[in-house]
C-alpha cells in the first residue's frame, strides 16, 4: 500500500462522513417549520403529538419542540434560539414581557395539578377539597413529599402553594421533603417507590403506567389549575426568530378551530386540557 | 416489565417509522461524528507521536485525560456557543443534528488520537531503523504507520463509536430531543425514563446494544478478510 | 540478472579520527580507516566492539561526536546508493511481496519494473515459494533472507550487514554466506559484522578488529588470520579475547 493510495482511502472516508452529516440533516423541512420551546409535561401529555399535525396539514408548518423545564425554556426564548415559548408559570411569564423578550402574551388553555399520595394516607389528607390545608398538615406530620425542584412549571406551582398556605419550604424542609430535580415520570416513580405525596399534572398521572400503591388524593380545588400562555419571541431582539410562521402557531392555538382540538384532546376518554383563549383573566 | 420491552424490539422488527427515524438518525450522528473525529485525531495523534516538541509529555497527558471528557460538559459549551446569543449563533445549528455531530466529534476525537498516539508511537519503536535507513520521507512514513497499525486504529474507530452511540448528555443538550428531528435512541431513552416509562427504555436500549453489536461484528469481519490478504 | 551499479558511488567511505559518544559512555573512539571498493571488509571483535555502531555511522545514521566521515569525498552520503541489513531486521506487516515491493518503491523503482525486479529479487534470495506468505510469519533465516533482498532492491554500491547469520542454523547460514558471496562477486561492496570467526575467514578480503571502540588492526584477512601483530588479535583468534 502506498502513501498515494492511503490518503485516497482517507479522503473518501471524509467525503462519506461529510455526505453521512449532511444526510442526517437531510431530513427536515427547514424551510417552513419554526422552534417551539415548550415544558416537558406538556410534551409528556401527548398534546403535541395529537395537535402539530393538525396544524402542520392545515398550514404546511413544521413545528419542533425543545421540551425544557419552564425556566430552561423561557432562558432558550431569551437566548433566540426558539421562535415561540410555550409554557405554564403565568408570573415567570410575565417577567418575560417585563424584559421586553416578547410583546405578548396569549392564554390558550389550562390543565390541572392534582395531589397524589400513597393509599395508606399517612398524612390523613385524602378527600380534603382545600389543597393549602392539605399541604399544612403535611408538613406538619412531615409526611414523604417528593418535589421535582427542576424549575419546572410544575414545580413553580408546588413552590407557590407552600407559600400561599403559609409554609416557608426552605426553613422547614427535612429529609421528608425529597427535591429529585427531575421530569414528573421520575417523580412519580420516585413517589411510587417511596410511598410519597407528590404534586402532579393531571396528564402526567393519567398516562403514568406504575401507579404501584399511589392514588389522587386531593383535586379541583381553583388554586390547582394551571395556566398556559403562549408567546412570540420579540423578533426586534432576536431578528432571526420567524415572526409570520410563529405568529400563525399562535393564532392557530387560540382560534376556535384550534381551541376546539385542544378540547378534543382526550386520555383514556378524559379531557386533559381545557381551552380558555377567550378568557380576559387567563 | 417484559411486555413494553418486547414491544419495542416488535416495533423495530416490523419497521414502524418513528422507530426506524430514530435508529437512522442515531447512527448517521454517530457514524459521521466518529469519521470526522477520526479525519482529526488520527493525524493529530501520528504528529504527537512522531515530532518532539516542548511540552510532548503535557500533550500525551491532555490528550489521554480528554477521553474522558464529561458528555453534559462538551454540550453545554456547544450550547452556549451554538446558540443564537453565542459566538457562533449566526450558523444556526443549535437543535440540529449537525450540532450533535458536531458535539460528538469533540467526544470521540481525543479517544481516536489518544488510541493512534499509542499505537503510532509502538510502531514507529519498532519500524524506526528500518524505515530511515529505506530513507523514507515524513509523510509516507505517517502513511505507513497508519497504515501497518490499521488494525489498532479500528479498534480505535470501534472504541470512538461505541462512545459515541452510547453517550446523551451532550446530544440531548444541543439537539433538543426535538421528535421527528434530533431524537435518537439514547435521547429517546431518557424522555421515556423521565416519563416513567422504564421498560420501554429498556426495549430501546436493546435496540441500541444489536446495533453496535452489528458494527463490532461487521468490523470483525472486515479486519478478518483484511488479515487474510495482508501481512 | 545484472545489477547496475548505483551511478554516483560513495566509495570509499573514509573515518578520520571518528569519535562516536552517546552521553557519558564512547562507543567509538579515534577511528580512521578506509572502507574501499572490493572483496568484502569483515569486522569481527567481541560483542559490545562497536561493530554495529560502526556500521550505522558508514551507513550514514549516526553523525559522529567528533572527527569527519566522507562518502567518495563529499560530506553527506548520496541518498541511495548504501543499504543496511540490522542486526535484528523488522518485517513490515506485510506479504514478503509487499516488503520488498515497499523497498523497491522507497528505492524509487516505480511500474512494470518494479514487478519484475520484485520477482528477481524473490528469486535470488529463494523466497519465491512464500512471496505471498505474511512476513511476520516467516522462520528466522527466511526472514533474514528477505531483509537483504530488501536491501538489494535498492541496488546499493555498498551493502552493510550487521552479524546476519548471529541467530540461524548451519544450513540458513550456509544460504546467507553463498548470498554474500554471489552478491560480492557481482561487484557490491559488503561491509559486514560478524562474531564466527570462520564466517569470517570463508568471506573476508579485509578484516577489521574492534575491541571496546576502537580499531585493533585492520589488515588483509589472510595476513590478519597467518600473522596477527597485536596481542589483542592473538589472543581473539584463539577464543581468548575478553570484553
Amino acid at each position: 500500500m502506498n502513501p498515494a493510495a492511503g490518503m485516497r482511502m482517507w479522503l473518501t472516508v471524509g467525503v462519506a462522513a461529510v455526505a453521512l452529516s449532511g444526510a442526517a440533516t437531510r431530513a427536515q423541512a427547514d424551510s417552513r417549520s419554526i422552534v417551539v420551546a415548550s415544558t416537558t409535561s406538556t410534551q409528556d401529555s401527548g398534546l403535541f403529538e395529537y395537535l402539530l399535525p393538525l396544524f402542520k396539514e392545515k398550514t404546511g408548518i413544521a413545528v419542533k419542540v425543545v421540551a425544557q423545564g419552564t425556566g430552561q425554556a423561557l432562558d432558550t426564548g431569551r437566548r433566540g434560539d426558539a421562535d415561540v415559548v410555550f409554557v405554564h408559570a403565568k408570573a415567570a411569564e410575565l417577567r418575560f414581557l417585563a424584559e421586553g423578550e416578547s410583546l405578548r402574551r396569549y392564554p390558550v388553555m389550562y390543565n390541572d395539578f392534582v395531589l397524589i399520595g400513597p393509599k395508606s394516607d399517612p398524612a390523613g389528607i385524602k378527600g380534603l377539597k382545600d389543597i393549602e390545608q392539605a399541604l399544612r398538615t403535611i408538613e406538619a406530620k412531615q409526611a414523604p413529599f417528593v418535589s421535582r425542584g427542576d424549575r419546572s412549571g410544575t414545580h413553580l406551582a408546588e413552590l407557590a402553594l407552600w407559600k400561599a398556605c403559609g409554609v416557608d419550604i426552605e426553613q422547614v424542609r427535612g429529609s421528608w421533603y425529597k427535591s429529585i430535580g427531575q421530569g414528573m415520570g421520575a417523580a412519580l416513580n420516585f413517589a411510587a417507590a417511596s410511598n410519597a405525596y407528590v404534586l402532579s399534572d393531571r396528564a402526567t398521572w393519567i398516562h403514568f403506567a406504575h401507579k404501584a400503591d399511589l392514588e389522587i388524593v386531593v383535586e379541583g380545588d381553583r388554586r390547582l389549575f394551571n395556566q398556559y400562555g403562549v408567546m412570540l419571541v420579540n423578533p426586534a431582539k432576536h431578528p432571526n426568530v420567524r415572526r409570520a410562521f410563529g405568529q400563525a402557531f399562535i393564532d392557530y392555538l387560540i382560534s376556535p378551530e384550534g381551541q376546539r382540538a385542544i378540547a378534543n384532546y382526550k386520555i383514556h376518554g378524559q379531557q386533559l386540557f381545557y381551552p380558555d383563549a377567550n378568557d380576559p383573566g387567563a | 416489565m417484559g411486555g413494553e420491552t418486547l414491544s419495542a424490539l416488535h416495533l423495530l422488527f416490523t419497521g414502524d417509522p418513528a422507530l426506524l427515524a430514530i435508529v437512522r438518525l442515531s447512527i448517521a450522528v454517530s457514524l459521521s461524528a466518529t469519521m470526522l473525529a477520526a479525519l482529526l485525531g488520527a493525524p493529530l495523534g501520528a504528529l504527537v507521536a512522531l515530532t518532539r516538541f516542548r511540552g510532548r509529555e503535557v500533550a500525551i497527558v491532555a490528550l489521554n485525560a480528554m477521553m474522558g471528557l464529561p458528555p453534559v460538559m462538551v454540550g453545554l459549551v456547544c450550547y452556549l456557543a451554538l446558540s443564537r446569543s453565542g459566538p457562533l449563533g449566526a450558523w444556526g445549528l443549535l437543535f440540529t443534528p449537525k450540532a450533535m455531530v458536531i458535539a460528538q466529534t469533540i467526544l470521540v476525537t481525543p479517544i481516536i488520537a489518544a488510541i493512534t498516539r499509542q499505537t503510532v508511537e509502538d510502531l514507529w519503536a519498532e519500524y524506526r531503523d528500518e524505515l530511515t535507513a529505506m530513507n523514507v520521507g515524513p509523510i509516507w512514513r505517517v502513511a505507513t504507520l497508519l497504515w501497518d497499525g490499521r488494525f489498532s486504529l479500528a479498534t480505535a474507530f470501534l472504541a470512538g463509536y461505541g462512545r459515541a452511540a452510547a453517550e446523551v448528555g451532550s446530544i440531548i443538550i444541543v439537539g433538543g430531543n426535538i421528535e421527528g428531528f434530533t431524537r435518537t435512541i439514547t435521547t429517546a431513552m431518557a424522555l421515556e425514563t423521565s416519563k416513567g416509562n422504564l421498560s420501554l427504555a429498556i426495549g430501546l436500549g436493546i435496540v441500541l446494544l444489536l446495533i453496535v453489536i452489528l458494527v463490532s461484528a461487521l468490523a470483525m469481519t472486515v479486519r478478518r478478510a483484511g488479515e487474510r490478504f495482508a501481512g | 540478472m545484472t545489477m547496475v551499479r548505483a551511478p554516483s558511488s560513495d566509495l570509499p567511505i573514509v573515518f578520520a579520527g571518528v569519535d562516536i559518544r552517546r552521553g557519558a559512555t564512547v562507543l567509538l573512539r579515534n577511528l580512521s580507516f578506509t572502507i574501499s571498493a572490493g572483496p568484502p571488509t569483515v569486522l569481527v571483535g567481541p560483542n559490545g566492539a562497536g561493530k554495529s555502531t560502526l556500521l550505522r555511522a558508514a551507513m550514514g545514521l549516526i553523525a559522529p561526536t567528533s572527527g569527519g566521515i566522507t562518502w567518495a569525498g563529499r560530506k553527506v552520503p548520496s541518498p541511495t546508493g548504501r543499504a543496511i541489513v540490522f542486526q535484528r531486521p523488522v518485517m513490515l506487516r506485510r506479504s514478503c511481496a509487499g516488503n520488498l515491493a515497499y523497498a523497491l518503491a522507497a528505492a524509487g523503482v516505480v511500474g512494470a519494473d518494479r514487478q519484475s525486479r520484485l520477482t528477481d529479487l524473490l528469486r535470488i534470495v529463494g523466497l519465491e515459494a512464500v512471496g505471498d506468505r505474511p512476513a511476520r510469519q516467516l522462520s528466522g533465516g527466511e526472514q533474514q533472507r528477505l531483509a537483504m533482498a530488501r536491501a538489494l532492491a535498492r541496488n546499493p554500491a555498498v551493502l552493510f550487514l550487521d552479524e546476519p547469520t548471529a541467530s540461524l542454523d548451519p544450513a540458513a547460514t550456509k544460504a546467507i554466506e553463498d548470498l554474500v558471496r554471489a552478491v560480492s562477486d557481482r561487484g557490491v561492496k559488503v561491509v559486514m559484522a560478524t562474531h564466527d570467526l570462520g564466517e569470517a575467514r570463508r568471506l573476508a578480503g579485509e578484516i577489521l578488529l574492534l575491541h571496546r571502540g576502537e580499531l585493533i588492526e585492520s589488515r588483509p584477512a589472510q595476513k590478519f588470520f597467518a600473522d596477527p601483530v597485536t596481542e589483542a588479535a592473538k589472543r581473539f583468534i584463539a577464543g581468548e579475547l575478553l570484553v
